[in-house]
């Protein structure tokens, strides 16, 4: 058998990178959910937001757990995987990664100690803060990790030297022209993401009769939520497509499978795009559509495929595909939103059933728009790594393929196993439902509810 | 600047890979000892005493592997490679003990997430170790790129170093219990302590005999003159600390012994930064040549040195928070 370590290498980072993605996209937005629930709860003194907060503080830890664990892996892969990606653009991508660290794994980390494990230690303020600074943490990792890969993608302010990257101004490689597009876009999704799973669970009880003022509070705060976001997410995906376009036009190319340049393009709902022929068969299309969306122009024209080797092209159907399952759900997204947002408005939302039945199964697509559009972008800057600067074949390490099939296999069986358990645990959680908080001792001798519960048990030793 | 900036960071990093080893070691300690205890309520304690730091703990990993990244790319970038399968054992054993963390606390069944927290932590430990030796032994470079084979970190000094680290973790596991827990659980850690420490010392005496005798330069840096005048006083306090660590804890101290333990592990780091320093990959890359550009590394280090004592600051607090000890039969959930 012959083992091809590029291919292969590419496989296990698109296959760590792809099951990380799940635990941000989810941890993101619910640490935001959870530090909102915090909030209402110290302001309005109902209970209820306080059940909920500990609720969603459990499912968070264990959705948590395993994006810490997968995403420690990645760190580590950028040596493993790509030796030469860390030599070449290691000055400049590097300080991104050590910022990330610096300003939100500590905060995240330390914080989720508190608010797992502080509520009878420390003043509630405190606890609701603690989980204002882990929400805060889950954003600043996504702030730079998305000005790292934006790097990736529309690089800028440095210089090379000897085939080695150096950086010349700071602020134009953190704030990159693709990174405040893409992190919007990341932000927004992650919040939807959330919504949607948030949704389900709401949707789920009121279905089954059970925690019906849970589920309402969750309904109503979801709904609301996203019949802001998801239309905002239009606009912000519509911007970032027209970025993507003026600095990657080849991925936009790919996106709308557009081959001839010289002529508008069209819409394509459904095509095969055929790279040997270089051509879309069983093409289902809206003349001058894609012109439209990208141009704003009837007849306006924009980069196609052919207009570079094909060696310098990305594997089309791909970008192709991943990008209409993105918008697909998107458009979906929309739609399901503000009819939630008609039917509150109606006065009818707790009631219709067929409506809470389909966004009790909805809890997934988030997900799957947010894997879908990663593969996209990530897809559709290649052959490169580094858009123009490093191509991904030449940044791989001098690793034989043999090591790297091994370990992609122990990687497929690790995460499958991990993710099955993951998935029946919150499952679990969300089943039992949100519950009553108790009176909870802490665990350590040092807080004084333990001190009382040790006196107490002292006294009955004693008589 | 362009000497002083490669040894900042390498003091930096060297100091985050010793919070790492010391922090992460006592709860990485925890899995080993886990098979030990006589029930699940003990085990529960057990993992009480660890649970709101474990996940901080980690991070310094993080910044460590990050942290080579950002100031030494082209150590980075040949170390990956050349230890790439005890690497990723690595990474995979610490996935299983850290989901082994939230997912024990959720499910009705212990046994299966007990093997994978205990499996997890010791093939970590023993990982981490095999990485450490196969660094000490020397990699081999052409043209600023590793240029062995997948498996030339596979010799006995690698895995004598990853037995070493499973009884050092497991050392600073069993005093973290003698410090954090009271009843059976405590003082079984005290037992296991002992024998670990004798451990611990039959390994660090291998590793000291083992690396001059195998490393002519490694013997040129101690026991050259005038070196040996200043480097003497190491092996001495080394001896000294684990005479009293072995008192303390037979004497019934409790935060004594966990505290004479980390003077342990970092004078036996210091032993190994006198056998190795300026190499970071050795025989051959030193922190001058692997080192990032001078303006990556100043950019770098302004931002640490502001964040790095507010993390410190608030890390501090949330150990002085869970401060006191756990009881059997208690837990946060």
């Amino acid at each position: 058998m012959d083992f091809d370590p590029v291919l292969l290498a590419r496989l296990q980072f698109a296959f760590t990178v792809t099951f990380h993605i799940i635990f941000p996209s989810f941890t993101i937005g619910l640490s935001a959910y959870i530090a909102t629930l915090g909030v209402l709860w110290l302001r309005s003194g109902v209970e209820r937001y306080h059940q909920l907060m500990r609720f969603w503080t459990k499912i968070f830890a264990v959705s948590f757990a395993m994006g810490v664990v997968s995403g420690i892996v990645l760190s580590y892969e950028f040596g493993t995987n790509w030796s030469r990606f860390a030599v070449v653009v290691g000055n400049v991508i590097g300080p991104a990664i050590g910022y990330e660290v610096l300003t939100a794994f500590f905060l995240e980390a330390t914080f989720l100690g508190v608010l797992l494990f502080g509520f009878n230690r420390v003043p509630p303020w405190l606890y609701v803060l603690s989980a204002a600074i882990v929400a805060f943490g889950t954003a600043m990792s996504a702030f730079w990790i998305l000005s790292a890969n934006s790097w990736m993608q529309t690089p800028a302010g440095y210089v090379m030297k000897d085939g080695v990257a150096y950086p010349t101004d700071w602020i134009a490689v953190i704030f990159n022209p693709s990174f405040p597009y893409r992190l919007a876009h990341m932000l927004n999704a992650a919040y939807l993401t959330t919504g949607f799973v948030v949704l389900a669970v709401g949707a789920r009880y009121l279905l089954a009769g059970r925690h019906i003022e849970e589920g309402r509070t969750m309904l109503r705060m979801a709904i609301g939520l996203l019949a802001v976001l998801a239309p905002l997410q239009l606009i912000i995906g519509d911007q970032h497509g027209l970025n993507t376009l003026q600095y990657q036009p080849i991925k936009v190319a790919a996106m709308e499978a557009h081959w001839d340049g010289s002529r508008p393009g069209a819409l394509e709902i459904f095509a095969w795009p055929d790279e040997k022929s270089e051509s879309n068969r069983y093409a289902l299309s809206i003349p001058n559509g894609s012109s439209l969306i990208l141009t704003h122009r009837l007849n306006g024209l924009f980069p196609g495929l052919t207009s570079v080797p094909a060696s310098d092209r990305p594997p089309v159907p791909i970008v192709f595909f991943a990008f209409r399952v993105m918008v697909a759900i998107g458009s979906f997204m929309i739609a399901a939103a503000l009819f939630g947002a008609f039917l509150w408005w109606h006065g009818t939302l707790f009631e219709t059933r067929w409506y809470l039945r389909i966004m009790a199964h909805s809890w997934w697509i988030g997900f799957i728009a947010v894997m879908a559009g990663w593969i996209t972008t990530e897809t559709g800057r290649q052959p490169w790594i580094v858009e123009g600067i490093l191509r991904t074949a030449d940044a791989t390490s001098p690793v034989i393929g043999e090591s790297i099939a091994v370990t992609l296999a122990l990687f497929v069986l690790a995460y499958g196993v991990v993710f099955s358990f993951g998935i029946y645990y919150i499952n679990r959680l969300i089943n039992h439902g949100p519950e009553q908080v108790a009176e909870e001792t802490g665990g350590f001798t040092g807080s004084p509810i333990t001190a009382a519960h040790q006196a107490g048990r002292a006294a009955v030793k004693g008589s | 600047m362009e000497w002083y900036l490669p040894v900042i960071w390498a003091g930096l990093i060297g100091t985050a890979v010793a919070m790492y080893v010391n922090l992460d070691g006592f709860d990485l300690g925890i899995g080993i000892l886990f098979p030990f205890a006589a029930d699940e309520r003990q085990r529960d304690q057990m993992m009480a005493s660890v649970a709101p730091f474990w996940d901080g703990n980690e991070t310094w990993l993080v910044l460590g592997g990050g942290g080579l990244l950002v100031a030494f790319p082209r150590a980075y970038a040949v170390i990956m490679p050349a230890l790439y399968i005890p690497v990723i054992v690595m990474l995979l054993a610490l996935v299983f003990r850290g989901v082994a963390f939230e997912f024990r606390t959720v499910s009705g069944s212990k046994t299966w997430l007990d093997v994978a927290f205990t499996a997890g932590s010791t093939l970590a430990a023993f990982a981490q170790g095999v990485i450490l030796g196969g660094l000490i032994q020397g990699v081999k470079v052409t043209n600023g790129a590793y240029a062995g084979g997948p498996l030339d970190w596979a010799t006995p000094f690698a895995f004598l170093c990853g037995f070493a680290v499973i009884a050092g973790y497991g050392l600073l596991g069993a005093t973290w219990l003698v410090l954090k827990t009271e009843g059976p659980v405590a003082t079984r850690a005290r037992g296991q302590a002992k024998i670990l420490l004798l451990a611990v010392l039959v390994f660090m005496g291998a590793v000291s005999l083992w690396t001059p005798l195998a490393e002519p330069r490694i013997a040129a840096r101690w026991f050259s003159t005038p070196n040996i005048y200043y480097l003497w006083p190491v092996p001495a306090v080394t001896a000294l600390v684990a005479y009293a660590c072995w008192r303390w804890i037979g004497k019934g101290y409790e935060a004594a012994p966990f505290l004479a333990v980390i003077a342990l592990f970092l004078l036996g780091y210091l032993g190994l930064v006198i056998s190795n320093f300026p190499y970071l990959v050795p025989p051959s890359l030193t922190v001058w040549d692997t080192a990032a550009a001078p303006a990556s590394q100043i950019f770098m280090l302004l931002g640490t040195l502001f964040l790095l004592p507010m993390i410190l600051g608030y890390v501090a607090f949330v150990y002085w928070l869970f401060r006191g000890k756990v009881r059997e039969g208690e837990s946060y959930h």
